[in-house]
Order: structure tokens, then sequence, then C-alpha cells
């Protein structure tokens, strides 16, 4: 309770500045509107109004101002407006039956978490192996770690159109295999720096105790390191989720796919409807946070058996 | 009396003593050069006694206990444990090692802390548990097996890493500062708690400590040292009887043995500025 009341502060800020921002990002759109449909605007031409800015506009047509909140494609939608078209793309359409139509953001969200699921598995065993060899190998550490910090480097939207020729290159059908590359590529990077800082976590004492009891490396991996390791652990797959999800919308993004939320991202900017980009960018960001709250949740379970504070 | 009495027990290794070394040496190459951690250790440790290290910093006490323990490797001289390598003795399970902190796994309740040892040596479930429930009580700590380490305070802690050193059932104790970090009131418990141990479970003990009390209290031999280079300035065979009552450290003999410690540690000092 007492958490709830900053939290509902930033919330309501947030809400109340995207309103603010609603009016004058839509007015153009609003007062072309009007134009069409017989109103006195000024300046009455469409091509005069592009000279003017736009605080100009607000002083001279301050009748129109509040149709930039119920424009059919306004530039900016307002927070109802895109829960609406979010709802329509959703619940509406699995009520209805259709929640795996082509139109629906259920077909599509599922099609990109399945790739961000596949790429997140793939990130967290190459950042695992790669922590392990950097921890077990001074040279791997020298080698292996420089070009780790480099890959992440080289932006991934230049990376991931090369990624899908290439992946076809070698016989590889269809989206799925390289958006879960991809997407693997920008979340094996958290697992690793997180399980290396994990997997070093013990300290020289505790290390001295297992060498006194003659322990074998493997032992003190299972015994000392990889549990030392899981806070460190989880706190980079929340990180690493995330970013697996942005690695697959980036993959749809540039890659001429037809499904899934970076495809109606993409889809909604050629065919000019904004409504469609807000509606597929909360839907990522729920996506998003549904996994980033299951994870946590996966956390205060291990981390309380373990009998840890979470 | 005590020498003689040690000597007519029939032991695995008769007459040898259960630590020896003999003009050990100790350099560590560091970055600003050589260090000589230990220079020329005399001593021998028969069994059963239980035999403090004191001295100020840097004089090589816990790196002495190290080599013993086979956490460092000596340079120069001899050294055995039960007439083995340091490192053969280990193998052999020859010793069970406290360290200054606790350093109980907070993952693991205090039953499995001290299971840790019994699992990687390798011992059946019914004997891990037979031994956790023995160590606990030796340690007094039976009602809490089930606790995870930070439900404890800082002494039960140390009490329960001193358990989980005796599980394996080494003839061994090293201790390293085991209760350096606990407050006087609770060093004093632990003190008398340890001699009762120490004469239920007739353990060879090397004991660590910075205070002359503690070391006088609970020796039957107190090696004194001295720093750079690291060495043995005093042996003391204890006069003090077996049996200790804490205010047995108001009675002249106590004092006079504090006395000649500390004339010891500051006859080591003499060589510093």
């Amino acid at each position: 309770m007492k958490n709830s009341l900053p939290i509902l502060a930033v919330l309501s800020a947030i809400v109340a500045i995207w309103y603010a921002a609603v009016a004058p990002m839509n007015l153009r759109g609003a007062l072309d509107v009007a134009e069409r449909s017989g109103a006195e605007v000024v300046p009455p031409a469409s091509v005069d109004r592009f000279e003017q800015p736009i605080w100009r506009l607000m002083i001279d047509n301050p009748g129109h101002v509040a149709q930039g909140y119920s424009l059919d494609r306004p530039r900016l939608p307002t927070p109802v407006q895109v829960g609406r078209e979010l709802w329509k793309s959703t619940g509406e359409m699995a009520l209805s039956g259709r929640a795996m139509s082509k139109r629906s953001l259920i077909y599509h969200g599922w099609i990109t978490l399945q790739s961000t699921l596949w790429g997140f598995f793939l990130g967290i065993v190459l950042g695992m192996a790669g922590a392990i060899a950097i921890v077990y190998s001074r040279v791997v550490s020298m080698s292996l770690m420089p070009w780790a910090i480099i890959s992440q480097t080289v932006p991934i939207v230049a990376l991931a159109p090369m990624i899908i020729v290439l992946s076809s290159q070698v016989g590889i059908e269809g989206r799925g295999v390289p958006k879960a590359i991809i997407s693997a590529y920008l979340c094996y990077f958290p697992v690793l720096v997180g399980m290396v800082k994990g997997l070093r976590s013990p300290g020289a004492a505790q290390l001295d105790l297992l060498r006194t009891y003659s322990a074998s490396g493997l032992h003190v991996f299972l015994k000392l390191r990889l549990p030392a390791s899981m806070p460190y652990l989880f706190t980079s797959l929340k990180i690493g989720i995330a970013a697996a999800l942005v690695g697959t919308i980036v993959g749809e993004l540039p890659t001429g796919a037809i499904s899934g939320l970076g495809a109606r991202i993409l889809i909604g900017d050629q065919f000019g409807t904004p409504l469609a980009i807000w509606a597929a960018l909360f839907a990522a960001a729920i996506l998003a946070g549904g996994l980033v709250t299951f994870l946590d949740f996966a956390q205060r379970v291990t981390l309380r058996r373990m009998g840890m504070q979470a | 009396m005590q020498q003689l009495a040690k000597s007519s027990v029939p032991d695995r290794s008769p007459r040898s003593p259960v630590i020896s070394a003999s003009n050990l040496d100790l350099t560590f190459q560091t970055n600003d050069g050589p260090v000589h951690a230990l220079s020329g250790i005399d001593i021998e440790i028969d069994k059963g006694e239980f035999v403090s290290f004191i001295g100020p910093s840097g004089c090589g006490k816990t790196t002495f206990l190290r080599c013993i323990a086979a956490l460092e490797t000596p340079t120069g001289g001899q050294l055995t444990v039960n007439g083995m390598t340091p490192d053969a003795a280990r193998r052999a399970r020859a010793y069970g090692y406290v360290f200054q902190a606790a350093g109980l796994y907070p993952w693991r309740t205090i039953e499995k802390n001290i299971a840790l040892p019994l699992e990687i040596m390798g011992y059946s479930k019914s004997e891990q548990n037979e031994r956790i429930a023995r160590v606990l009580d030796l340690v007094e700590l039976s009602n809490f097996g089930k606790k995870y380490p930070w439900q404890l305070s800082g002494g039960m802690q140390q009490r329960a890493s001193i358990a989980r050193a005796l599980a394996f059932d080494a003839d061994i104790l090293l201790m390293d500062e085991p209760f350096g970090a606990l407050d006087e009131i609770v060093r004093d418990h632990l003190n008398e708690q340890l001699l009762e141990l120490w004469a239920r479970t007739e353990k060879t003990i090397g004991f660590v400590t910075h205070s002359i009390p503690e070391a006088v209290y609970l020796s039957t031999k107190i090696v004194v040292m001295s720093p750079r280079p690291g060495r043995i300035t005093d042996i003391i065979e204890s006069p003090l009887p077996a049996e200790r009552p804490l205010d047995i450290r108001d009675t002249p003999e106590f004092l006079q043995v504090a006395h000649r410690v500390r004339d010891g540690l500051r006859a080591g000092h003499a060589y510093d500025d």
C-alpha cells in the first residue's frame, strides 16, 4: 500500500504528459480533416499550414485543437485509443474465436514469443558455456571477453539482415531460426557477464575450505560456484529475456517478415496506421512485462527454497 | 609429566610427533620483491596437545597453519603431518580447518553445511546424518540443524563451523583466529566450550590467536612468534593444570605465563622501529 502511491504518481505523470502531447502532435491532421469537411481553418491551404509552427496553428485555430483527441488516424493516439485498438486486436478476436487469425496480435505475439524463447534458451546456453570457460581458463578469459564486448557494440539492426541472408545460404527455411539467433545474440551477453561475476563470487576463504577437503574441480563447481552464482543468474536472466524480445522484434523489422510483432510495427508504418504500431508496441511491452514478472517469481521461489532472503 | 603420559599411549605412529617442522622457510615472491613469511621454524607438536600460535600481524602464524594444511607450500625445510607430507596428510583427511570467518554457505541449513565435507568425501546418507547429529551435539547446536546461517548469532555460526571441521573425524583441528570477530563475553564462553570439546575428543589442536589471555587459557603449549621474517621467539610449555575454570585467569601461575608471553612478544618487536 505504501509503495502504490509513488507508482501511481509516476504513472499519472506519464499519462498526463501523454495526453498533453496528443493535441499538438495531431493538430495538423485535425486541421486537414476540418478543412475537408468545409470548416474554416487558418491558413486555409494544407501546404501553407506546413510553413507554420505548431504553436502558431494552435493560437490561430483554437476551435480545432480538441479534435486531435478523436481522429481516426491520429499521429499520436490517446491511451484510450491505444487500449481500444489493443482490445480489438486481442481480446475481442479471442472472444469471437479468431485469436490465431492473421489480424490478431495474439497470433503475432505468439510468433514473437516462440522466437524469443528459443533465442533466450540459446542465449542462456551460450552465455553459461562462455562464462564457465572464462572462469576456468585465463586464456579464454583474455581471448573471449573482448569479442563478447565487441559483439554488443555492433548495431543489431545492421547485423540482422545478414544473419537472415546467411542462414538462408546454409539452407535454413523460414524466419524462425535466424530470428532466434538474432535474439540469442543480444541476450547471451548479460547472462555471460552475470555468470562470470557469479561464478567468481566465492572468496578465497571459501575456496580454501574446499581445498582442505581435497574437493575436486567438479565439486567446487557444483557445491560452491554454481549455487553462489544463482542471485547473479536471475538478475541476468531478467535483463536477458528483455534483450531477447528486443532481438526478435528487431529481427522481424528489416527482414520482410510478415508475422510477429515486429512485422506488425513495420506494416503499420508502411500503411500509415500509427494506431496499429502503438498497439503492437504495447503488446510487446506487455509481453516483456509478463516474461520479466515470471522470471522474478521464479527467482523468489528459487532463492527462498535455497534459504536466501530474496 | 604430560609428555611422559603421552609417549606411553599406544598410537599409530609411536613416539613420532603429529606435526613436525624443522628449519621451515617460506618466501613469497611479490611485486614488491620477496617477502620472508617464515624463517627457520622448528617445532614438534605431539598427539593431544593444544598449541597456540601468538604474535603480531605478519609474524607468519597463519601462514604456518596454512603450511600444515597444505594451503601454502614451504620453500625450504621439512614439514610432516602424521609422518606424511602435508599434501598426503590432507588427502588422508588428517585435519579439519576452522577459518576466522565461519564461512557457512547461506544456501545450506546448518545440517547441510556440516554435511558438505561428508558429501565431498562420499559418506553414505545414513552415516552423514549420524555424524551430523553427533557433532551438533558436541557444539551444543542440536536444535539448530534445520536453521539457516543467517538465523544464528556469530558465535553460533562459528560453533557450526567447528562442527563442520569435526564431522569427518580428523585427529587434528587447525583453527585460524576462530573467535577473533566475536565479542569478549561470547569468546570466553566459546573458549570454555572448546576446552571441554578438546578434553572429550582428544584432538590435537593448532590455534592461531592475537589474544594473550586466550592463548594462555587454552594451550598446553604457546608458540610466540615475531615478524620480518616470521619466526619463533619462544615456546612455552604451560604449567597450568588440565582442568581450567575461567577464573584460573586470576591465579599467579596464569599471570606468570601471560607475562612471559608478553615478554616474548616485546622481544620480537625490539627489531622494529
